[in-house]
């Protein structure tokens, strides 16, 4: 290959992905548009919080409990080398809120909610639904994809302040119960170190930014599936794969921009 | 209006003049011209992979013409934009292939959902005409049904419902009888002629089943490598001289379309190692 082939398909690549970002851009900016239209159907929002929020309860609870032990376990190891046991509740707290609980959750949520989304949409689409609502007059936009879309963003927080707090109730199981850290000095620094603003907020902040990324890749995914079984099958891995790394590299940017100096 | 459309003749509800699409560099139509006349129920014959559902989806306004105008009932499909096609879409019925049924709602509430989404009416009244659709197909002892529980059969009166819900100017039919038993396809025939009949519609038939659609047909387009070859009466077509049509209208197995995919020579290809 020559260096003009390779400039060639350098530019063929640039085009292409510059295409897919716009192709994006637009979508998401149909679906803000569509979000007024919501308050006139606020049934199909309370649907989609369910399916969407709700059913990911369990999955978010159990891991949430499962890091929140292991990370009291860990911790508690190293910190009674330094006798620093007592810190455990502000050091598991911190790494609950501004890093694990939002990262975690966003993971968990691209696998259980992001791939149902896709899956959804992209089977409604192979089976002419979304083609039958449009010749029936009514937009799919508005009336599939955007509740689906604000339930995602609205779900995401909740779900991961459930599991911060499922995950500090873990380690405090650990750590104060069967390891015997003082419970006082357990809750007490972490009241005394967590600033709700500073660390709870930026969390939140957070969360809404991964609901957001995770929820726009599946119904984006979804809606533009290839009308097959195999296209489905394709759009809801790309809706994971994607999702998980969109997470990662934007915790790096907020962690970066929220805790930097 | 467009400056350019030529005087839409008040006949025919769907008017085609040179209309091209592709899809890639393959051109899936090629100058078509064709007009549907109103109150009749005409059909869109030809082989598989010919563009017969493509031709329904343009004139629903699902895919644009590179090239060509499609008047429906004088509107330039292709000059709407999304408020103007969905205004002409609230005319416009259309039974898929697969039914289109949404999953999660029952017989019911498919057939009330663009009734709920268009009028104001009150739920009683809502229930009423959804009822009054379901008589009509037969299916109302089915009304509190999913999806998931239909036959084929049911799953396409229940869309025919649906699509007649609104009280359309006319219906597409994209292969109503694929895949079904005969007891299917003499009722969905029966319903497609009976509904045109009584509620004054137009309908277009996409299909291959030549039998079926010479019965309730009142005009037939063949369409083949992306032109119309020809069109008439059932009566007509079946005394066609055209060899594609006679190979269509009979079943040949081999004629204008060809028996063999085309490939390099048979005897090379056995010799090559």
């Amino acid at each position: 290959m020559n260096i003009l082939d390779r400039f060639q398909r350098l530019g063929q690549n640039s085009e292409n992905l510059l295409a897919q970002v716009g192709a994006r851009g637009l979508f998401l900016l149909r679906i803000l548009a569509g979000i007024p239209a919501l308050l006139g159907h606020m049934k199909l929002f309370v649907q989609q919080l369910y399916a969407v929020g709700a059913q990911t309860l369990t999955i978010i609870a159990v891991s949430g409990m499962a890091v929140g032990m292991v990370l009291g376990l860990q911790m508690y190891n190293i910190l009674v080398d330094i006798s620093a046991e007592n810190t455990l509740g502000h050091v598991v707290a911190l790494s609950l809120v501004r890093e694990l609980g939002p990262v975690l959750t966003g993971l968990l949520f691209a696998g259980r909610a992001g791939s149902a989304l896709t899956a959804e949409i992209g089977l409604m689409k192979a089976t002419d639904q979304l083609a039958g609502m449009e010749m029936m007059a009514v937009d799919p936009v508005k009336r599939i994809i955007v509740p689906r879309f604000v339930a995602g963003l609205f779900s995401m927080p909740m779900l991961a302040a459930i599991f911060s707090a499922i995950g500090i109730l873990g380690s405090y199981f650990v750590g104060v119960d069967l390891l015997g850290v003082d419970e006082g000095a357990f809750w007490s620094r972490m009241q005394a170190q967590v600033d709700p603003y500073g660390d709870v907020l930026n969390g939140v902040i957070k969360s809404l930014v991964f609901g957001l990324l995770v929820t726009w890749i599946a119904v984006y995914e979804g809606y533009h599936a290839t009308a097959t079984t195999e296209g489905v099958s394709q759009a809801t891995t790309r809706t994971v794969v994607h999702s998980a790394f969109a997470i990662l590299g934007m915790d790096f940017i907020l962690t970066g921009l929220m805790f930097g100096d | 209006m467009d400056p350019l459309t030529e005087k839409p003749d008040p006949e025919f509800l769907v008017q085609i003049r040179n209309l091209n699409y592709r899809i890639g560099n393959r051109a899936i139509h090629k100058d078509i011209n064709l007009d549907i006349p109103r109150g009749k129920v005409t059909t869109i014959m030809g082989p598989s992979g010919c563009g017969k559902t493509t031709l329904l989806r343009l004139i629903g306004g699902q895919a644009r013409a590179h090239s060509g105008q499609i008047l429906v009932d004088g509107i330039n499909v292709g000059r709407l934009d999304l408020n103007g096609l969905f205004t002409l879409r609230k005319r416009m019925g259309m039974m898929f292939q697969s039914g289109a049924l949404f999953t999660d709602l029952s017989v019911f509430d498919n057939i009330a959902f663009p009734l709920r989404e268009h009028t104001t009416l009150s739920e009683s009244m809502v229930r009423h005409i959804v009822l009054m659709k379901l008589q009509a197909v037969g299916l109302r002892g089915a009304r509190e049904l999913f999806p998931a529980e239909l036959s084929g059969g049911m799953a396409r009166r229940v869309a025919l419902a649906r699509a007649i819900a609104l009280d359309p100017m006319m219906i597409m039919y994209d292969e109503p009888f694929t895949g079904q038993d005969p007891i299917t396809v003499g009722i969905i025939m029966q319903l497609i002629r009976l509904l045109n009949d009584t509620l004054g519609l137009t309908s277009i038939i996409v299909s291959h089943d030549v039998q079926e659609v010479c019965t309730i047909s009142d005009q037939l387009f063949m369409l083949s490598d992306g032109k119309v070859i020809s069109h008439g009466s059932p009566d007509q077509m079946k005394r066609s001289d055209s060899e594609a049509v006679q190979q269509f209208m009979h079943a040949f197995p081999d004629g204008p379309v060809a028996f063999h995919y085309p490939a390099a020579d048979y005897f090379e290809d056995l010799m090559q190692t």
